[in-house]
């Protein structure tokens, strides 16, 4: 049996059903060269059970709607390459852990777009020049290039294990919101969301986010460190307390 | 009866991809209550795909650039079936439709004084793409999805549409069932924008997700509403070939901008082989041209030297390929070689940075030293429902389309980055005509109980009948047949041949039988889209038989020119007791001032 080089056949355990009652499937696929788990899962719903809940929408990493667990690991399904995987093992594809199941593999992560209304909206500056150079943009197009797969917020511990949903925004919005930060025109100050909702202080930077990450997004480094550190000038560092005291400056951009 | 729960909004937009999260904010802007619908979750739609960019006449890199250049080229590009308004409203507004996308956030990149950047495509005189990377489609949607977050309408995820309702002559709502527990939900509205996109699935190899399944087209013929042109469907030229899993996934049109270089089997660079005569000193004379044109891009500059015939339109590259293959010099795996690795490896990673993980990751290449191996894949249809270019009303009182779903825009072949462009300006101009209608509108059109009772049992009989195939069967066989008879060149007899197997899809696919519950059930949900898929192809084959001319996309065998009396109809299918009927009505004519765009002391030469 192989994986990867065509003419065989892989095993998968495919979890079916819902929170309440549920069972791992055996499916033997036939493989084809290239093939990813995404195919898989769509040759058992063309041969095997047509029922299988799955969601996708263009099985090239763009979209970012057929997240899954395969091997235990927080994945998105068409990119997961069959041949990446030990020969003769079975592959496990099961549900993201961090949201409610609505069916064999699709959750329910309407949570994530809620979070996502209560962020402060891009408000460009009075006045601003709208000219700035590649450069200036660089670290804020990192952010944009997330495609809202909700990996890393099904990997944070603070979300999985503690489910700590109501006081945590998760590694996605935290980008979202340096993202809005660090656009050259932005003059919304967030900072105070990002410390009260968006709970910026319960992330210890594990790094998980960033590793399950399919755009490579430096999620903890650029985005959620840089953010910590404005909410610790902010409120939390005396000299700049004093400082502003004197000045009178409150330290927004 | 069923229970079901009914929504009432002024105007209901069906569709979130670009298209339809412009035309819902502005609708909303205008005053309205919104309500969109959409089959899958917020910022997934086909939008996120569109890589290569947004074409507008800002003229930042070629300062010559402005709307009436854009409009030629949309024109001759489209082989003059557009609808000449809709050319002329897309080519004047898309500066400002790209520019507010920036006022709203959009992070575009940057020329070296600091403005928006534009890339060359295929068709178009000069640079005119604004663009992010590889990635443009991503960062319009998130930018409206971001905008429209705010702005106060309602969102109804994964929410299917399958029959839109009419109180007489007038749109009153529509019936939808929830994917994730199959419930089934009323909406009665005022208006209806339909934004869903095309109709790719009916093919084997497309570069289209689950959604395209012609949903608008359908659910607007069902309703009286007259679709056009559905003959003309885009092959994009470079579509992966390699491996099996990810044939048909698009390899942006951004490649040949940046410099991309088709070859076959032998080596040779054969496009000069295959551009029309009548446009042949548009490109490059020779290898030296073309390389100093592209140095010239790289460095965003000015050029006087002619782009590469690489650029030539989708329409000529996609034939030029499947030539080539047919001929015998096709690459291994049956297509062509596409080359940037002659660039600097860091250059093509900036600029094409998902191709580059695209072709590593799922195809073991590395584009910045080895070429790609690409060939045409089913990609987009430039018909669909026929509208009013200022409002985007259909022929339906109350019914809006914009978008892939809606025609007139392309003619008979689209020019990359148009379409991004399009879901702006008519997005925007639709829902502005929905929000002026439904205001104009005392209160919302009844809806008929019957009707919608009707409905709900022909959409749940699949699940309960003891008998019949699976839709996945009937969806492989449909594919097959338009894949072999309805391709790149089609001739009477495969047509007619495909007109009758259509015939047997209807039946199969109105008889399937689903397995398991209403629980987001994949089977139950692909049985009411092989239905619409087949409506639309019926459209489109009855539409190329009435055809007879090779003009655009469309390329008949048996017909291999252009008919100029064929070039004065848009071929319209309308519902009928007996069935579809499709025949051709007038192209709207041109106003004398747009015509003089055209003589030739005014055409300037890129």
């Amino acid at each position: 049996m192989s994986h990867g080089n065509g003419g065989g056949e892989a095993t998968f355990k495919v979890f079916r059903g819902d929170a309440r009652k549920n069972e791992e499937i055996e499916y033997k696929v036939p493989v084809e060269p290239g093939m990813v788990v995404l195919d898989a899962i769509h040759w058992i719903q063309a041969n095997r059970a047509p029922d299988l809940a799955v969601r996708w929408n263009c099985k090239a990493a763009k979209c970012g709607s057929c997240s899954a667990e395969v091997n235990g690991k927080p994945a998105l399904m068409c990119k997961s390459r069959l041949d990446h995987f030990p020969a003769g093992e079975p592959i496990r594809v099961r549900p993201m852990k961090t949201f409610p199941i609505v069916k064999d593999l699709v959750t329910d992560v309407s949570w994530n777009f809620e979070v996502n209304k209560r962020i402060p909206a891009f408000k460009p500056r009075a006045n601003a020049e709208w000219k700035w150079q590649q450069s200036d943009i660089d670290r804020a197009q990192e952010f944009r290039k997330c495609i809202e797969c909700f990996l890393c917020q099904d990997v944070c511990h603070v979300l999985r294990s503690h489910e700590l949903k109501h006081q945590f925004a998760g590694p996605r919005f935290l980008v979202r919101i340096a993202a809005l930060e660090m656009h050259p025109i932005d003059g919304e100050d967030r900072l105070p969301f990002v410390k009260d909702q968006a709970g910026i202080g319960l992330c210890n930077i594990t790094k998980c986010c960033s590793e399950v990450c399919p755009e490579s997004i430096h999620i903890t480094d650029n985005a959620i460190i840089p953010l910590k550190e404005r909410v610790v000038d902010r409120y939390y560092d005396p000299v700049a307390m004093i400082w502003r005291a004197i000045t009178g400056k409150n330290g927004k951009k | 009866m069923e229970r079901y729960e009914v929504h009432e909004h002024d105007v209901l937009v069906v569709g979130a991809g670009g298209a339809g999260l412009r035309a819902a904010i502005e609708a909303s802007a205008m005053g309205c209550s919104v309500g969109l619908v959409t089959k899958s979750l917020l910022g997934k739609a086909h939008t996120v795909m569109a890589e290569g960019g947004v074409a507008a006449a800002l003229a930042h890199v070629d300062p010559q650039d402005g709307w009436e250049t854009h409009f030629r080229d949309t024109m001759k590009g489209g082989s003059f079936l557009n609808h000449w308004r809709m050319a002329q409203l897309h080519a004047q507004e898309a500066p400002d439709r790209v520019r507010e996308l920036e006022q709203w956030g959009a992070l575009f990149d940057r020329t070296k004084d600091g403005r928006i950047l534009q890339r060359a495509f295929g068709g178009h005189t000069y640079k005119r793409l604004a663009h992010v990377g590889d990635r443009t489609g991503l960062e319009m949607i998130r930018t409206l999805q971001d905008r429209g977050v705010h702005q106060g309408f309602d969102v109804y995820m994964e929410v299917t549409l399958t029959r839109l309702l009419k109180d007489g002559d007038r749109i009153a709502g529509a019936v939808a069932y929830r994917r994730d527990d199959g419930g089934i939900v009323v909406f009665r509205a005022k208006a209806v924008v339909l934004c869903t996109g095309g109709v790719g699935k009916a093919w084997r190899i497309t570069s289209n997700s689950w959604e395209y399944t012609a949903d608008g087209q359908a659910l607007a013929y069902d309703a009286g509403a007259e679709l056009i042109d559905m003959e003309f469907v885009q092959f994009h030229p470079t579509g992966m070939v390699w491996p099996p899993g990810v044939m048909g996934l698009l390899v942006t049109e951004g490649v040949r901008g940046e410099g991309g270089i088709l070859r076959n089997r032998q080596g040779e660079r054969f496009m000069w082989k295959y551009l029309p005569e009548a446009r042949r000193h548009e490109y490059a004379a020779d290898e030296d041209e073309a390389r100093r044109w592209v140095e010239a891009a790289v460095d965003a500059k000015q050029t006087n030297d002619r782009r590469p015939p690489e650029l030539s339109t989708r329409d000529n590259v996609s034939r030029a390929i499947y030539t080539e293959v047919k001929e015998g010099r096709g690459s291994p795996h049956g297509g062509v070689f596409l080359d940037i690795s002659y660039l600097p490896a860091d250059r093509v990673k900036r600029k094409l940075p998902s191709m580059y993980h695209q072709f590593m990751e799922l195809a073991d290449v590395d584009i910045t030293r080895t070429p790609m191996e690409v060939g045409p894949t089913t990609h987009y249809i430039m018909g669909g429902i026929r509208v009013e270019p200022d409002t985007g009303a259909g022929t339906v009182a109350g019914l809006f389309a914009a978008g892939e779903s809606a025609a007139g825009m392309h003619g008979a072949n689209r020019l990359g980055g148009n379409s991004l462009s399009d879901l702006l300006v008519f997005g925007r101009r639709a829902g502005a005509g929905a929000a002026a209608y439904a205001k104009g509108l005392g209160s919302t059109p009844a809806v008929n109980e019957a009707e919608i009772e009707a409905e709900v049992a022909d959409l749940l009989a699949p699940l309960s009948r003891g008998q019949g195939e699976s839709p996945y069967d009937v969806h492989k066989a449909l594919q097959e047949c338009m894949q072999t008879l309805v391709g790149i060149y089609r001739s009477q007899a495969d047509l007619e041949k495909a007109l009758e197997e259509l015939e047997r899809l209807r039946g199969r696919a109105r008889a399937v039988r689903v397995e398991g519950s209403r629980v987001y059930n994949p089977g139950w949900h692909l049985a009411r889209d092989v239905q619409n898929l087949v409506t639309a192809s019926e459209a489109i084959t009855r539409g190329a038989l009435l055809r007879k001319e090779s003009r655009g996309a469309h390329s008949r065998l048996d017909f291999p020119n252009m008919d100029p009396q064929l070039g004065t109809v848009n071929m319209c299918a309308v519902k009928t007791a007996g069935g579809m009927r499709v025949s051709p009505t007038p192209l709207p004519q041109m106003p004398a001032e747009l015509k003089a765009l055209f003589e030739p002391a005014k055409e300037k030469v890129g």
